[in-house]
């Protein structure tokens, strides 16, 4: 049973591949080679995932990408199309009495000729319908959660019926499981409550590494750039002050509006800054996966550019080794980010749940 | 880029800031772990905690400097 199934998700996802790899090509050759912009397509979420482009023998740049799902709402109708439509930018899609253009991964509302008014800063001044695609982010975390998914269930399944010595998967999830409860959770909570929060420190660790670690793969499931993604990160650090506060006990609440122990006045002064904080800590959570992540892709990207911006074969081995560098860098920062976002959740969601001892 | 370039100057101001920071909270930890290493794992978390702490401000001054434009 579990064969056929995996033989039909295989083959569906094939003739899917097949039936949608768009291939555009265009006669721009000599195109100046742009760092800026191609790490920034790289680092921003975009309607098509791209697979690989380069340039043929009849010097043509040929472009192959996967087309994504594109849902748009508009005056209360929903538009549902594949973003092939848009020719990476050059086509108006035209749905109903609204057009629409993709201009720099955004897709703007035009008129029948796809025209763009632009302001003084050069940003397009059209307005945006609303955006419900899915993208190349959402399609690398549905990837992830599949992968998550499958390692952990089947992982948890050899725990049913006699305990017997881990082997497998389970002797690489165990240990893993095992630290994240005794190194991070228990270090943080006390022992008769993190049963309530193991779950989520669990499943924010494994979902920021796996989705760090995809990200880092180059070539075409992975490379996306999701936990550098501040939608990603905001989400994730929202849940955090959720479960902060609304775990918070009597003593969590005092503690910042009326501390204890020291002078009135300061008491009122320090209750405006106690109430900050409550925003700024998952705020800097949030900050500081997506900075961290995005800022690798950057400096990983920018260090293979140097080829081609100096256009010499010199640099090339130079390069790659130091690339090869920051992609082990890269792999240790993967885990200690992962590591410092639950670890910091648990800190918070300690001290909000901590018993008075004075 | 008069002011691209002040704003350049402010974060290199902040990362030696936080450079320092993080170095002196990373060397005394280590020499922390030398004099006690049976307790070192909790010195670890406790270093980690900090340094994750310092990052925050020069994380802030870089939102404020990528606003800034």
């Amino acid at each position: 049973m579990r064969q056929i199934l995996q033989v039909f998700l295989f083959s569906l996802v094939l003739s899917v591949c097949q039936y949608t790899l768009a291939e555009d090509s265009s006669n721009k050759h000599e195109k100046e080679f742009d760092p800026l912009e191609m790490i920034s397509h790289h680092i921003s979420d975009s309607h098509d995932w791209h697979i690989i482009s380069y340039t043929n023998k009849a010097d043509e740049h040929v472009n192959i990408s996967m087309p994504l799902p594109v849902i748009l709402l508009h005056n209360g109708k929903l538009h549902f199309f594949m973003s092939s439509e848009f020719e990476h930018g050059n086509a108006i899609v035209q749905k109903g009495d609204a057009y629409f253009k993709l201009y720099h991964n955004k897709i703007y509302l035009t008129n029948a000729n796809g025209d763009l008014e632009f302001d003084a800063e050069n940003h397009p001044k059209n307005e945006h319908p609303f955006d419900l695609s899915i993208t190349r982010n959402v399609g690398s975390m549905w990837l992830s959660v599949i992968l998550i998914l499958f390692l952990f269930i089947s992982a948890a399944k050899k725990y049913k019926g006699e305990p017997q010595t881990p082997k497998g998967l389970q002797s690489i999830i165990e240990p893993l499981v095992l630290f994240v409860r005794d190194d991070i959770a228990l270090s943080q909570i006390d022992k008769h409550k993190i049963d309530k929060f193991l779950p989520y420190l669990l499943t924010v660790f494994f979902f920021i590494w796996i989705n760090n670690l995809i990200g880092l793969i180059p070539i075409f499931p992975g490379g996306s750039n999701l936990t550098g993604n501040i939608s990603v990160t905001m989400l994730l650090a929202l849940i955090t002050l959720f479960i902060t506060n609304v775990n918070g006990n009597k003593g969590y609440w005092k503690h910042i509006f009326w501390m204890p122990g020291i002078p009135v006045p300061i008491r009122a002064f320090l209750a405006i800054i106690e109430f900050i904080g409550i925003f700024t800590k998952p705020f800097a959570l949030m900050i500081r996966l997506m900075a961290n992540i995005t800022a690798g892709h950057i400096i990983i990207l920018s260090l293979f550019s140097l080829i081609f911006v100096l256009k010499s074969v010199v640099i090339a081995p130079v390069s790659i080794l130091m690339g090869l560098m920051m992609f082990m860098l890269e792999l240790l920062v993967a885990a200690l980010q992962a590591y410092i976002f639950t670890l910091l959740s648990a800190l918070f969601i300690g001290m909000a749940v901590q018993e008075d001892e004075h | 880029m008069e002011s691209l370039s002040l704003t350049s100057i402010g974060l290199g101001l902040i990362i030696i800031g936080v450079g320092i920071g993080i170095g002196r909270t990373a060397g005394s930890a280590m020499e922390a772990m030398g004099r006690q290493p049976e307790i070192s794992s909790k010195i670890q978390t406790a270093m980690i905690i900090a340094a994750a702490l310092i990052e925050g401000v020069a994380l802030f001054a870089i939102v404020v400097a990528m606003m800034k434009g």
